[in-house]
């Protein structure tokens, strides 16, 4: 195994370019090096002026998503010696602005994630009195792979819908929202479901399926999609059915 | 409760004056074989919608009587339409296997509080096809 790697990775500097330019730089390659520590090598050892986001290098914040040859991956998450003899490519994730070298801007998904209420929704809360609210086991596995998303982004930059049409929610805001609509303790389903059964919502998913494949957590957002595509159906056929209906 | 429209272009004025938005290729769905399948898969909807037509005139055909029916056939054998209904058929067998892959993401469905695998749904789904096949192939057969 040689004992270097080439990493191509993109620089952007707002005050300075029109256009991303690629850089090529030099890091160790060590088996338990994943692309986070060549990044890291970079700027402590080469160039400060890199820019990218990163913080806890175990797969759970969420903030060092980027496009690594060409796929959606958790930087921290990806071995170097994957990619070796190298090189490779170290991109900006895919569909979003970029604010700088590796840097993205998500102001998009955080405003759309609101959008899908990704909170509990009660009607009337519970006296505290009455202790709190209480799930089985069963239930809590009902909505728990949803609740497993760490709003990393690798599903939008997987998301050709969302590429070519930045109105689409995206996959994560909508396996937030099943995430609350399967937890026994919402009382919140029909107020999404008015959001989400919109055209920019579920039914702007055409099921290409590759949100679950780069999903980090295994959230299966595809999946949460379809299953809200045949809730929205039926809710639709019951208001045809009974109008006089009290959802 | 009225609808929230999801209908306004995300504005990114606040902080960045100037980012860097690449535009999407046109050619996009040539990056990655699943995504060649996707569109390959959304474009042949119309040989889906060709073989509707189809049958529709074959109906058609069915309700102005026996001559009619054996002109419409005749017409079904000429080379170009052969050709054309086994391209269509191909497609059509595409899209009903991945449509009856998709079934088990869709419905999930428990039974005493354990989930059903997805394979046995996809399953049922493969047996209830089969099933109405050899029915509607033992009618045409002169069962």
């Amino acid at each position: 195994m040689a004992d270097t790697i080439k990493l191509d990775v993109t620089r952007y500097s707002p005050e300075r370019d029109a256009a991303p330019t690629s850089q090529t730089y030099e890091v160790p390659l060590r088996k338990d090096w994943v692309v986070l520590d060549g990044l890291n090598h970079i700027k402590d050892q080469i160039d400060g002026s890199l820019t990218y986001r990163w913080s806890c290098r175990m797969g759970i914040c969420g903030s060092c998503g980027m496009m690594v040859n060409g796929e959606p991956k958790l930087t921290c998450a990806t071995f170097l010696t994957e990619y070796a003899p190298g090189p490779v490519r170290v991109e900006p994730l895919r569909y979003f602005p970029v604010v700088r070298d590796l840097v993205i801007e998500m102001t998009d998904f955080v405003r759309k994630l609101q959008k899908s209420k990704p909170w509990l929704i009660r009607k009337e809360e519970k006296p505290l009195a009455e202790g709190e609210y209480l799930q089985t086991p069963q239930q809590l596995e009902a909505y728990k792979q949803y609740s497993m998303c760490i709003n990393c982004l690798l599903c939008y930059a997987a998301c050709p819908v969302y590429g070519l049409d930045t109105l689409f929610i995206g996959p994560a805001a909508l396996a937030l929202a099943q995430r609350y609509n399967m937890d026994t303790r919402d009382e919140g389903a029909a107020e999404r479901l008015d959001i989400l059964s919109q055209h920019d919502a579920i039914w702007g998913c055409t099921f290409v399926g590759e949100c679950t494949r780069v999903c980090p957590k295994h959230v299966d957002p595809a999946g949460a999609i379809q299953r809200y595509k045949l809730t929205a159906t039926t809710e639709w056929f019951k208001s045809l059915l009974l109008p006089w209906g009290s959802r | 409760m009225k609808p929230q429209s999801m209908g306004q272009t995300p504005a990114y004025t606040e902080f960045h004056p100037r980012w860097y938005r690449p535009r999407v290729s046109t050619y996009w769905w040539l990056w990655s074989w699943p995504y060649t399948k996707f569109v390959l898969r959304e474009i042949t909807s119309i040989f889906v919608a060709f073989f509707v037509l189809i049958t529709l005139f074959q109906i058609r055909a069915l309700g102005r009587g026996p001559e009619a029916y054996a002109r419409f056939e005749a017409r079904l054998h000429s080379p170009l339409l052969l050709v054309l209904n086994l391209v269509v058929f191909a497609f059509v067998l595409l899209h009903t296997i991945t449509w009856f892959n998709l079934a088990p993401k869709a419905m999930v469905v428990s039974i005493g509080g354990k989930r059903v695998p997805g394979f046995l749904i996809a399953l049922l789904n493969y047996g209830a096809w089969l099933v109405i096949s050899a029915i509607v192939a033992w009618f045409l057969l002169g069962g």
